[in-house]
């Protein structure tokens, strides 16, 4: 086999990926046209296109442009960034089964953000509140990783994990438990369940600037993730600084998480669900696996997002609920994909 | 002979426990150096602080300069580690594994490698003959084959030093061959190879330098009949061996405890 031979196999490849990114992103598209005439008035993508330009009644172009076009950025926003998160962790543990909600960030978050509400610090539109659920989410994430040490399996990493979760979610029952006004405990609930109904352009100012800063921070760590692929030792002797990896992908997600449980709330097995969809079609190195996860984690909450709007009931579903309820059974089909990993103690 | 990496008093301890005690040491270029000793002795924290892996006292110099004052990404250049085990974690292309020899290069991307960079992948897999399976997935790939998909990502660092911590464990006979064939060609190119193995034939037979760890200090080396004594091997690895020399090459075959 000549050196020809060998870069056509990695030129197929390529090739492929970019096909499965580009669909993606026609898909993400269209899921942002559906999101945008989804709702109690329905409106086609036609006259979606034509509110969003300044075209259509006054009327459509306050409802596509001032209550759907920021419930659709979020949704994009925030569905990317978790499953980035999902990715860059699955990629810096090197294991399958890393996601933030396992191990507690979007809870963690979700604390830090109540916290500052029950205190009466922050009304639920400032800059507190951002900023409370990212050094939430950064100690979480900083002390599971401190648990886990290095070279952690799976069992050490899922149990530490369980535990900071049942850690946060304690922590959230008993700010509830202590809080005295029941409108406060009312609207930490519906909060905590996870929704991006009523979202305004201040709830994408409040988040989207952390939510960027900290995808720039992951996907600028990516050919480490590569890398690593080989172990953490390894990795080092090729050059990489191991610890300042943990740090910036710490950083990374703490920031994306906490900005987005911020305003949404907590809305899980994005970050679990969208690297697994992926890997079957752009391949499993962790490098590659982040924009196409982002992509993914996308559309699975637009769609998401789209179906609360479509599905009839009586009173309003939350997304976060419908993600978890499709999420917790894809989970338990992961474990069982992996039990042999799992039940072996190594990973 | 001009010393390519060279240890004055390096002392290793890990939480709290020494496990290196004053190790000097000076190996030259185009030499193959097994690091051998009973288990425990530290041949593989040794290996792991000349590759700067793990912090140490005294002082390291490779190629003239000490240790303390190249990059994390010089260092990477200089020295080529392979870990035991060949781990990977994820189902790769073998071609993108030995593409991870260049990144010490600037080549993080194996989609995206220069000429020069590829022509290294290129001659690193024919050395190691692991071109026929360029484009597999590792993980389909079996134990041999595996080994020699993580020697081609050595050899493809294409640095001045190798580090190998036991290439050849877990391999059969004929693997075991190949790969210390391999690694001996890349030490007659010029490269100093370090290999630590438990294999003490392998060692006798392929190796120029012989280093005998034991209870974290060096106890003993040379060519491989003198480092491996009757004596070393009473004392050090408590065995007899049947020794003997086989077309001009030492034969040593452990025997019997003692």
């Amino acid at each position: 086999m000549s050196i020809a031979n060998v870069m056509a196999t990695a030129d197929i490849a390529a090739r492929r990926r970019l096909g499965v990114m580009t669909g993606l992103v026609v898909l993400v598209a269209l899921l942002v046209l559906v999101s945008l005439g989804v709702g109690p008035v329905r409106l086609s993508p036609v006259s979606v296109i034509d509110a969003l330009f300044g075209g259509g009644s006054d009327v459509q172009q306050v409802i596509v442009r001032e209550i759907r076009l920021p419930r659709a950025i979020l949704g994009l926003a925030i569905g990317a960034i978790l499953g980035l998160s999902g990715a860059a962790l699955q990629g810096l543990l090197r294991n399958p089964l890393a996601a933030p909600d396992l191990f507690g960030a979007p809870q963690s978050a979700a604390f830090g953000a109540v916290l500052v509400i029950a205190l009466g610090l922050a009304d639920v539109r400032s800059w507190a509140l951002p900023v409370a659920a990212i050094m939430a989410a950064f100690a979480s994430v900083f002390a599971l990783l401190a648990i886990a040490g290095r070279n952690a399996g799976l069992l050490v990493l899922i149990l530490a994990g369980l535990a900071i979760s049942s850690l946060a979610g304690a922590a959230t029952a008993l700010v509830m438990n202590l809080s005295s006004n029941p409108f406060v405990v009312l609207e930490i609930a519906f909060w905590l369940l996870g929704s991006l109904e009523d979202r305004s352009f201040r709830h994408l100012v409040l988040a989207l600037p952390f939510i960027v800063a900290g995808a720039i921070i992951l996907f600028s760590q990516r050919n480490a993730f590569r890398a690593l692929s080989l172990g953490e030792e390894t990795a080092q002797s090729l050059g990489v600084d191991v610890g300042w990896l943990r740090l910036m992908v710490i950083s990374g997600v703490a920031l994306g998480v906490g900005g987005a449980v911020a305003v949404s709330g907590a809305i899980g097995f994005i970050g679990l669900v969208a690297p697994h969809l992926m890997r079957p079609l752009i391949g499993h190195d962790p490098a590659r696996l982040l924009v196409p996860s982002a992509l993914a984690g996308a559309a699975l909450l637009l769609a998401a997002d789209i179906a609360v709007r479509i599905i009839p009931s009586t009173s309003d579903i939350k997304v976060g609920v419908l993600t978890s309820i499709i999420g917790v059974p894809f989970f338990l089909y992961l474990i069982m994909r992996e039990r042999r990993a799992l039940s072996g103690g190594v990973a | 002979m001009t010393a390519c990496l060279s240890a004055q008093g390096v002392s290793v301890a890990l939480s709290g426990r020494i496990v290196l005690r004053d190790i000097s040491l000076s190996l030259a270029s185009g030499h193959l150096v097994a690091l051998v000793g009973p288990n425990g002795a530290g041949k593989t924290t040794l290996l792991r602080a000349l590759a700067g892996l793990v912090p140490s006292d005294g002082t390291i110099h490779v190629g003239g300069d000490a240790l303390p004052s190249l990059s994390l990404r010089e260092r990477a250049r200089r020295f080529a580690y392979l870990p035991q085990g060949h781990i990977v974690h994820w189902p790769l292309p073998a071609r993108d594994i030995v593409a991870l020899g260049r990144y010490p290069h600037g080549a993080t991307d194996p989609a995206r490698l220069t000429a020069a960079d590829s022509e290294a992948v290129l001659r690193a897999m024919q050395a190691a003959d692991v071109v026929e399976f360029a484009a597999r997935r590792v993980t389909e790939l079996s134990g041999g084959e595996r080994s020699r998909v993580a020697l081609a990502r050595v050899l493809a660092v294409e640095a001045p030093v190798i580090l190998a911590d036991e290439p050849t464990s877990s391999l059969d006979p004929r693997h075991q061959i190949d790969v210390m064939k391999t690694l001996r060609a890349a030490a007659d190119k010029g490269t100093l190879v370090v290999v630590v193995t438990h294999d003490l034939g392998l060692a006798a037979r392929f190796a120029d330098t012989v280093l005998v760890l034991s209870d974290g200090r060096l106890v003993s080396q040379g060519a491989p009949a003198e480092a491996l004594s009757e004596q070393v091997m009473a004392n050090v690895f408590r065995i007899s061996a049947f020794r003997a020399e086989y077309r001009r090459e030492a034969v040593i075959v452990p025997w019997a405890e003692i």
